[in-house]
């Protein structure tokens, strides 16, 4: 479904992001993870369009996408990391608008608004000004405004940071449904248990190179039993993969 | 670019403009209570046809000759001035206090003297009329010193010319000519009209208590004043000229925030959502050009429809003109809202600095004060300031009563700007979104 084929991309001397490759299937979800300034934003971006990689190909449905109006665009929905919504306007307002960004307008637009609204749980709360909402409803019709236009491949780049843990798993029980409806997810996170309980599959990236792309049995797989990543019954944990692949440096 | 897509761009500006309160208030209510509060200062000053502009003179008169108390009745009989009677110091307490533009001291034996210099020239020692003035008052001032001059030139020309005054100066002549060295018939000729002057009068004694020639001497002309409006019947209303100052000025700072938002869009991830969709980037800057376009119409539009309701301000020109300039007008203002956001690198900083720009604007542009009251140098400078061109363009629609081809070159120069601004503002946006 997703296809990102030798992603290069710099700011000035800073190489950003450097020949990554990965791909996310329909129905399934991809975590990428990696320490903070490892380019996951800026893969992110370059899917989204916001950012023009110096090489490499994005491919939706084995379709290179170029340009700002692309109709391929239309397959992909964007959740950033930041709560990207008007807090004057009502959730409604504020699908609404994003909807019409994608051409959809009417009774089609009513439907998805209000199944968008459904499956985050804020139907009750459609005619509200958002900024009445609680932080986690925030994220939620953050959520909501990325699926409304039914993309095939979502992007999630950090959908949870600062929520509570009810707010936290009623998000991921909306991704499980997703993935069941068949869509492709592309998930960035810093929190190891997300990606263990969410991701089909692994990308890890550091300095802006890919360093692992595995399920998480393959990657357990990368770090003997036994060795300094493994707990003390044995098993080992997604957290001490992690730091085998990318140090125990800070990046700040 | 799909117009649901721009439709709802342009809507969704107007419904964050209006679910902003304190924008609607800054945007519509301020620019109606500021320029009722300048219009009225304005017409108070420009309407003299219905009651003069009085400055406010004191005298001193230290001489109380019939001269100077001739001169004194004269400035007082003078609708130009407001002249109270003062001791010296008293004068000058009031000029120091701000409570009087200019004092005028009249010296000790001014009348005399005045009427011996009035015919000898540079021969004798002219009296000194000392005149105080408030520097901060310098135009007041000047009024006050031709207005002097005048009525100075009246009362002494009329003590010259007066009987007495004629018949001790023939008098005077004639001792002079006897002490002379000029040739004897020139001599004969000057006694000869000398004479006759005093057989005038010493067979007239009422002319020589009279005011003689002086009585008719005065000033060669009169002087019709008629106010250049958009018509004979049509006063000069200050308030029309205010309203477009201060509907400029507050449809600018509405772009400005607009530019701001812009800017806090792009912090609070927004434009990320927006460059996802698949809308061009022109797009995107199209609609929100649109938008600002169609807030600073309204702002403008809606303090001229408060000025015709509540202040009686008309266009009297060309409705059409008046409409070019407020529709370029506010696709300058709009544009400059966008480069605003272009331009600055974080909201604070952009608020800052375009703040000043637009204070700097509107105050050299003339929306504030008109202005000649500026230096030649500034005026000329002044066409380089869009505000400049919206101000002439209303001003001539509106009290001047212009036709459209009045408001054709300010369209333009406005229109120019927008188009700097706009090339300005696709050359450094900055696009792409980390």
């Amino acid at each position: 479904m997703l296809e990102v084929r030798h992603l290069r991309k710099t700011f000035g001397s800073l190489v950003a992001v450097d020949d990554v490759s990965f791909s996310v299937l329909p129905g399934r979800l991809t975590g990428l993870l990696g320490p903070n300034g490892a380019g996951k934003t800026t893969s992110v971006s370059i899917i989204a369009g916001l950012l023009t990689p110096e090489r490499g190909d994005v491919l939706v449905g084995g379709r290179a996408l170029s340009g700002d109006t692309d109709p391929g665009k239309r397959r992909i929905g964007l959740v950033p990391q930041d709560v990207a919504l008007y807090d004057e306007l009502t959730a409604r307002d504020n699908l609404r608008f994003f909807g019409a960004l994608y051409d959809m307008s009417g009774t089609a637009l009513d439907h998805a608004m209000h199944a968008a609204l459904t499956l985050v749980g804020l139907a009750d709360r459609a005619r509200d000004r958002v900024k009445t909402f609680s932080g986690g409803m925030k994220r939620r019709l953050n959520l909501a405004a990325g699926l409304l236009h039914d993309p095939d491949i979502l992007l999630l780049d950090e959908p949870t940071v600062g929520v509570d843990p009810q707010s936290r798993n009623a998000i991921f029980e909306n991704l499980e449904e997703l993935k069941r409806r068949g869509k492709a997810l592309l998930y960035t996170t810093h929190y190891m248990e997300e990606a263990e309980r969410l991701a089909d599959r692994i990308v890890v990236i550091d300095r802006g190179r890919v360093v692992a792309d595995d399920t998480l049995e393959g990657l357990h797989a990368t770090v003997s039993p036994g060795s300094s990543g493994s707990a003390k019954d044995g098993a080992v944990s997604l957290e001490s993969v992690f730091l085998t692949l990318t140090g125990r440096s800070l990046r700040d | 670019m799909r117009i649901t897509a721009l439709v709802a761009l342009v809507r969704k500006d107007l419904q964050l403009f209006f679910s902003d309160r304190r924008s609607v208030i800054v945007s519509f209510a301020v620019p109606i209570v500021i320029g009722a509060f300048i219009g009225s200062l304005t017409n108070e000053m420009g309407n003299n046809s219905n009651k003069p502009l009085r400055v406010k003179v004191a005298f001193a008169d230290l001489d109380a000759s019939a001269v100077s108390k001739a001169l004194v009745a004269d400035a007082q009989a003078d609708t130009n001035l407001d002249v109270s009677v003062a001791d010296a110091d008293a004068a000058r307490l009031q000029v120091q206090k701000g409570t009087v533009v200019a004092a005028v001291i009249v010296p000790k034996d001014f009348g005399d003297s005045a009427s011996r210099a009035f015919f000898q020239g540079s021969s004798v020692q002219k009296p000194e009329l000392t005149v105080l003035v408030d520097p901060s008052r310098a135009v007041e001032a000047g009024m006050v010193r031709g207005i002097l001059a005048q009525h100075v030139m009246q009362t002494v020309a009329q003590s010259a010319f007066s009987g007495q005054s004629l018949a001790k100066l023939a008098d005077r002549g004639l001792a002079e000519i006897d002490k002379s060295n000029m040739p004897p018939d020139q001599k004969r000729l000057l006694r000869e009209m000398l004479n006759g002057v005093q057989r005038f009068y010493s067979q007239n004694p009422s002319a020589s208590r009279g005011r003689g020639a002086g009585g008719l001497f005065s000033l060669p002309y009169t002087v019709r004043e008629e106010e250049v409006t958009a018509g004979k019947r049509v006063p000069y209303n200050g308030y029309a000229h205010a309203f477009s100052g201060m509907g400029i000025q507050f449809l600018l700072f509405a772009m400005l925030n607009a530019g701001i938002e812009l800017l806090l869009e792009r912090q609070r991830g927004l434009w990320k959502r927006l460059r996802s969709a698949p809308i061009s980037r022109y797009g995107l800057l199209a609609a929100k050009w649109a938008s600002g376009t169609i807030i600073s119409l309204m702002t403008l539009l809606v303090s001229f429809g408060a000025a015709m309701l509540m202040f009686k301000v008309r266009i009297e020109g060309s409705v059409v003109g008046f409409l070019a300039v407020a529709i370029a007008c506010s696709m300058m203002a709009a544009t400059f809202g966008m480069l605003v956001a272009a331009i600055g690198r974080t909201p604070a900083t952009a608020r800052g600095v375009s703040s000043l720009a637009v204070l700097v604007m509107v105050m050299v542009g003339g929306a504030w004060f008109p202005t000649f009251l500026f230096p030649k140098w500034i005026q000329q400078l002044t066409v380089i300031v869009p505000v400049r061109w919206a101000v002439d363009g209303l001003d001539a629609t509106t009290w001047r009563g212009l036709p459209f081809s009045s408001a054709v070159l300010p369209t333009l120069a406005l229109c120019g700007f927008a188009l700097l601004f706009g090339l300005i503002t696709l050359t450094r946006f900055r696009w792409e979104e980390a």
